[in-house]
C-alpha cells in the first residue's frame, strides 16, 4: 500500500500549486462529512469545517486508513489547519520520526 | 475576564445545562443511607449510578475493620510511603492482591486514577509506543501524556485495527504496550480480550488490562475480564481500583514482571502522594475477602444487571450490547437527555447523565450501574420510573407510534 502512495516531500505547503495530498484529504473529508468541501492549506479543521472532537477523531482515523499510517496523539495535537495535516501526513509517510 | 476565561465555551454549556434543572455534575445528597438509597432534597432516592457493584460500602464487617484500624493506627499516614514508610496494612494488602491474582508482585496506589497515571508513565517512555483503545478512560489518556511515549489510538474494541497499527510500527525501535479496559465505563461493553491477546502474542507487545469495572464482576473467581476470557497468562499488567466493587478508594497494579519493585522509586504518582490511611486499607482487605468468599454477591449483581438490561430493552430503550452491571440508555439528543435525567430525579431515581465528549459517540447517555445490594423490587421500581418518564417524553417506540411520529 505504502509504495502506491509514495510522494516527494514538498518543501512548502503554502503555494497555490496543486497538491495531490490536499486533494486526497479533501476526498476523505467529503467521505466523512457526507458533503463536498472547499479546502486550502489555511483551512482550520475545527473552526472552518465545524468538526467536534469525535468528528476530528473519525476524520483522523479515515486519513490514517487511507495512507496506512498512524498519527500519534502529540502530532494530532499540533495539527490545526489542512496545511499542518498535509505536512504531518507527508512526514509520516516518508518515515520522519514523530 | 479572569485567568479562567479560556474555558468560556465550557462555562456557557455548563450554565445552559444548569438552567435546565438540577446540576447533574454537582448533585448534593442530604445523606446516603445504604449502597442503594440516599436522601436528596428531603426525598428518598434509589441510587442506580454509583458503581457500588458488590454493595459493600455499608458492610458491617468492612466498617468494623475500618473503625478498628483507625482507632489503632490513626486517621491518616500524613505522607508517602517513600517518606513516611509503609504500614503493615499496605504490605498485607499488596500481598493479598498478588495472591488473589496469582501474581508475584502488587503495588497499591492512593486512587485508581493515580494507578493508571503511575503505571502507564513508568512502563513506557520516550521512544516507546503506547497503543490505546479510543474509548479509554481519562486516567489512561492522562497517564499516556505523563510518560512521553508515542501514543497511538486504535478503534474501540477492534483487534484488527490494533493489529494494523502494530504492523505499521514494524521495524521501529522501542517497546509496545497495549492498554484496554475489562469493561468500558460508559456503555458497559467488554474488550474482546481473546482476540487482543492473540494480537499481542503475534506482535510481541505487552498487554495491560484495566479491570476497574470488572474486578469482582467478571470471572469465576471475580478477577475480571481477563479471567473470564481465560487469557490471564497473556496479560502482563493488571490495573484496578478499590473504589468500585471493593467500596473504598485506592488503586493497584499486579504483575509477574521481574524488577517490578523498581517502580517504587521511579513512579512519581506513587512516590509523591500520601499513602492510603489504615482505615481504608483495612476495609479494602475485608472487602477483598468478601469478594473471594461470597460468590453469591456476584450472582446477585449479574441477576440484577440482566433484569435491568432486559427490562429496559423490553420497554424499547436502546442500551449497550451486553447485560453487564453498567447499563447505559442511549438518548436521542442532549435536550431529551437532560429533561429525562431531571424527571428521573424528580421521580426518585438517581443515575449518571453522561454527555459528549465523555461518551463514545455523539449520543448522550443515561448511565446506570447496578449493585448486588439492589432488591428485585428496586430494579422493578427503576424500570417503572423509566417507563413512566419515557412515555411522558414520548421516547418509547410504542409512544411514538401512538403519537404518529414513527410508523
Amino acid at each position: 500500500m505504502r509504495e502506491t502512495h509514495q510522494l516527494a516531500l514538498v518543501a512548502s505547503n503554502n503555494g497555490p500549486e496543486r497538491n495531490p495530498v490536499r486533494e486526497e484529504i479533501a476526498a476523505v473529508f467529503e467521505q466523512v462529512l457526507g458533503h463536498a468541501v472547499q479546502i486550502t492549506d489555511q483551512t482550520d479543521i475545527v473552526e472552518d469545517l465545524g468538526l467536534d472532537s469525535l468528528g476530528v477523531m473519525n476524520f483522523v482515523m479515515a486519513i490514517e486508513d487511507f495512507y496506512d499510517i498512524s498519527i500519534p496523539l502529540d502530532r494530532i495535537a499540533q495539527v490545526q489547519t489542512v496545511g499542518d495535516l498535509i505536512q504531518a501526513v507527508e512526514q509520516l509517510r516518508s518515515g520522519v520520526p514523530a | 475576564m479572569t485567568i479562567l476565561a479560556k474555558h468560556a465555551s465550557y462555562k456557557l454549556a455548563y450554565d445552559a445545562l444548569r438552567a435546565h434543572g438540577v446540576d447533574p455534575f454537582n448533585v448534593r445528597f442530604d445523606s446516603v443511607l445504604s449502597p442503594t438509597e440516599g436522601i436528596l432534597n428531603g426525598r428518598r432516592m434509589i441510587l442506580l449510578g454509583t458503581n457500588n457493584y458488590l454493595g459493600l460500602t455499608f458492610d458491617p464487617d468492612c466498617i468494623a475493620k475500618a473503625v478498628e484500624a483507625t482507632s489503632r493506627q490513626g486517621t491518616g499516614t500524613t505522607g508517602s510511603r517513600i517518606a513516611n514508610g509503609s504500614y503493615d496494612g499496605h504490605l498485607r494488602l499488596e500481598q493479598r492482591l498478588a495472591e488473589f491474582y496469582g501474581r508475584k508482585h502488587a503495588m497499591v496506589f492512593s486512587t485508581g486514577y493515580q494507578a493508571n497515571l503511575g503505571v502507564l508513565s513508568t512502563l513506557v517512555g520516550r521512544g516507546d509506543h503506547l497503543m490505546l483503545d479510543a474509548d479509554s478512560h481519562a486516567s489512561i489518556y492522562d497517564g499516556s501524556r505523563l510518560g512521553g511515549a508515542e501514543v497511538i489510538r486504535f478503534r474501540h474494541n477492534s483487534p484488527d485495527d490494533l493489529y494494523k497499527r502494530l504492523r505499521r510500527l514494524a521495524g521501529s525501535p522501542g517497546e509496545r504496550l497495549i492498554v484496554v479496559e475489562g469493561i468500558y465505563s460508559m456503555l458497559g461493553d467488554t474488550a474482546p480480550l481473546k482476540e487482543i491477546a492473540a494480537v499481542k502474542r503475534e506482535t510481541g507487545a505487552y498487554l495491560l488490562v484495566d479491570e476497574a469495572h470488572s474486578l469482582g464482576v467478571l470471572g469465576a473467581k471475580g478477577r475480571g475480564a481477563a479471567e473470564a476470557a481465560a487469557v490471564e497468562e497473556d496479560v502482563d499488567f493488571i490495573v484496578g481500583t478499590f473504589s468500585k466493587s471493593l467500596g473504598s478508594v485506592g488503586g493497584f497494579c499486579v504483575s509477574d514482571t521481574a524488577d517490578f519493585d523498581i517502580m517504587r522509586v521511579v513512579c512519581r504518582p506513587y512516590m509523591f502522594t500520601a499513602s492510603l490511611p489504615p482505615g481504608v486499607i483495612a476495609s479494602t482487605l475485608e472487602a477483598l475477602h468478601k469478594l473471594e468468599t461470597e460468590p453469591r454477591l456476584r450472582a446477585s449483581l449479574m441477576r440484577n444487571a440482566k433484569r435491568l438490561h432486559d427490562g429496559l430493552g423490553a420497554l424499547g430503550f436502546t442500551t449497550g450490547p451486553q447485560a453487564n452491571p453498567i447499563v447505559a440508555v442511549v438518548m436521542p439528543d442532549q435536550e431529551v437527555a437532560v429533561t429525562f435525567w431531571n424527571m428521573l430525579l424528580e421521580s426518585g431515581l438517581y443515575l449518571n447523565l453522561a454527555l459528549p465528549p465523555a461518551t463514545p459517540s455523539n449520543a448522550p447517555l443515561l448511565r446506570t450501574s447496578v449493585s448486588a445490594a439492589h432488591t428485585t423490587k428496586q430494579i422493578d421500581a427503576a424500570l417503572e420510573i423509566f417507563a413512566h418518564v419515557g412515555s411522558e417524553l414520548q421516547c418509547l417506540p410504542s409512544d411514538r407510534r401512538r403519537a404518529g411520529g414513527v410508523v
